[in-house]
């Protein structure tokens, strides 16, 4: 991969850091009146998710990282890993291991067609679409008449997610939810 | 990709008036405007300064190469050995690699000097004209280099060790050492990020007492404390670096030196060697007027009168735009 100098810095860039591949979240230039150049930068670790705040001498460079993002459709779990296959007709697939899923296994839908950040070809991540229609498989029986009030109940989703959805809701339904805050929106049409 | 500009209607008029401004306060007071060639065979040596340059393939005349200046500093102090008594200049300068939030790589400076003047009356001259400008009566505050490192980080800049340098900058600023950082690489740092956010705050904040391998083309002089500091001066408004100011240095032989420690500098750090500006060191030869002189950011002080969020709020269009 290319070496990226502190002056092509930019939101959104993928570097190398510690071994581990980074994006780009903000890069600051600061200088003194005269004197010495730094760039204070925030990177996001696409390993762990966390930001990280870095000081550099303008002018070093980070090597670039080999990630790239792709939509893939989720195919199937054999037991130890996920399998996605691309979208754009090479059918190439790729297997997913439980901590490049993480989170979004809640979210996980056969057909259903995920974002999957790959790392020197393997995927490092998987990103849900921020909204998923999934069926409940069990809740309470629903509450005939209170549609109106505010009170909630758990339900398992196929997926095994639990949600807290409305009481009038019943098993079989389709619900419409947002996977950035697992929160139910609507029911599915 | 945006053709508008990125500065509202207000800020061209701001900046407009400012010129007006600027240009009447130097009326008032008999300094007089010039103007000097924003490419020239020369340009600063100053290792943390890169100059933009137009080589072979620009089609120079004679096939020269030329820089655009980083500051009209050499071709004015030229003026002031010719005797053209005290000048000043509005002009562009350019600066490779200076780009984000607060600096752009073409920008506005405000440069004059005044024979006879000592550093404090350039101070309150600089602050007359900025009070003028932003049509406030900000306060003046004097602040000594080594007593501000010592009341925000409990360090000596003077004789602070590299290792404790080293861990405050990684402790405080989340730098990880690398090669080839000076002492002053690191006291750079720390007083970027650490302390200058907080300078100027409602007030002129004027800071002095840096050291003396700090003083790039100011004279040197012994501090109370007895520590070899340079004759300069820093404003800051709201955290803001708005000018810098030297009592200006006159030796032909020591200005040489300093050229030429700076050649030696960047070549150990892969920079290009710069061509000594024989022409202002036959001048400082001749003999140039005992004066102090200010380098102000205009763009800054816009952003200051106009409160913007960044420097692209003050200009027609940044570099991003143009």
């Amino acid at each position: 991969m290319a070496n990226f100098s502190t002056n092509e810095f930019r939101s959104g860039l993928k570097v190398m850091l510690d071994g581990d591949p980074c994006s780009i979240i903000e890069n600051e230039f600061v200088k003194p009146g005269k004197g010495q150049a730094f760039n204070r930068v925030k990177l996001r670790n696409l390993k762990s998710g966390r930001v990280w705040e870095r000081t550099f001498r303008s002018g070093e460079s980070l090597e670039g990282a080999d990630v790239m993002e792709y939509d893939m459709e989720y195919l199937y779990n054999d037991g130890e890993f996920w399998h996605f296959m691309m979208t754009d007709g090479s059918f190439e697939q790729h297997a997913a291991d439980e901590k490049a899923v993480a989170d979004a296994v809640k979210w996980l839908k056969e057909q259903e067609v995920y974002v999957v950040t790959l790392f020197n070809g393997a995927p490092l991540s998987v990103t849900a679409p921020n909204f998923v229609e999934l069926e409940v498989v069990e809740t309470d029986p629903g509450l005939k008449g209170d549609t109106a009030q505010g009170g909630t109940k758990p339900a398992t989703l196929s997926t095994g997610a639990v949600v807290n959805v409305p009481l009038f809701v019943n098993i079989g339904e389709v619900l419409r939810i947002d996977t950035r805050t697992g929160d139910y929106v609507s029911r599915a049409k | 990709m945006s053709w508008t500009p990125g500065a509202k209607p207000e800020a061209l008029k701001a900046r407009a008036e400012a010129y007006r401004s600027i240009r009447a306060f130097f009326e008032q007071r008999d300094v007089l405007e010039v103007e000097t060639p924003i490419l020239g065979s020369s340009t600063a040596t100053d290792p943390h300064l890169a100059s933009m340059q137009l080589g072979e393939q620009s089609q120079l005349p004679h096939g020269q190469c030329r820089y655009l200046h980083t500051s009209p500093e050499f071709p004015m102090k030229r003026l002031l050995a010719s005797g053209s008594g005290d000048i000043y200049q509005i002009c562009k300068t350019f600066r490779a690699a200076e780009l984000g939030g607060r600096h752009n790589p073409e920008f506005t400076m405000l440069e004059w000097y005044r024979a006879g003047f000592s550093l404090e009356a350039l101070m309150q001259e600089v602050l007359a004209l900025v009070n003028l400008v932003l049509g406030r009566e900000l306060s003046f505050e004097l602040l000594d280099y080594r007593e501000t490192f010592l009341a925000h980080l409990h360090i000596d800049p003077f004789s602070v060790s590299l290792e404790q340098l080293k861990a405050l900058c990684l402790e405080r600023a989340d730098f990880q050492a690398g090669a080839g950082m000076s002492r002053d690489d690191y006291l750079d740092l720390l007083l970027s990020a650490l302390i200058e956010p907080t300078l100027g705050r409602g007030k002129a904040t004027f800071l002095v007492g840096y050291p003396a391998s700090q003083a790039a083309l100011a004279q040197i002089q012994s501090s109370p404390a007895g520590h070899q500091v340079a004759q300069r001066f820093e404003l800051y408004l709201e955290g803001l670096e708005i000018a810098n100011g030297y009592r200006e240095l006159q030796d032909a032989r020591e200005q040489r030196q300093r050229f030429d420690a700076d050649n030696q500098q960047r070549e150990a750090e892969g920079k290009p060697q710069i061509p000594l500006d024989e022409h202002l060191l036959a001048a400082l030869e001749h003999g140039m007027p005992a004066c102090a002189g200010v380098a102000l950011g205009i763009d800054r002080l816009l952003m200051i009168s106009t409160g913007a969020p960044d420097i692209d709020a003050v200009l027609a269009f940044s570099w991003a735009r143009a």
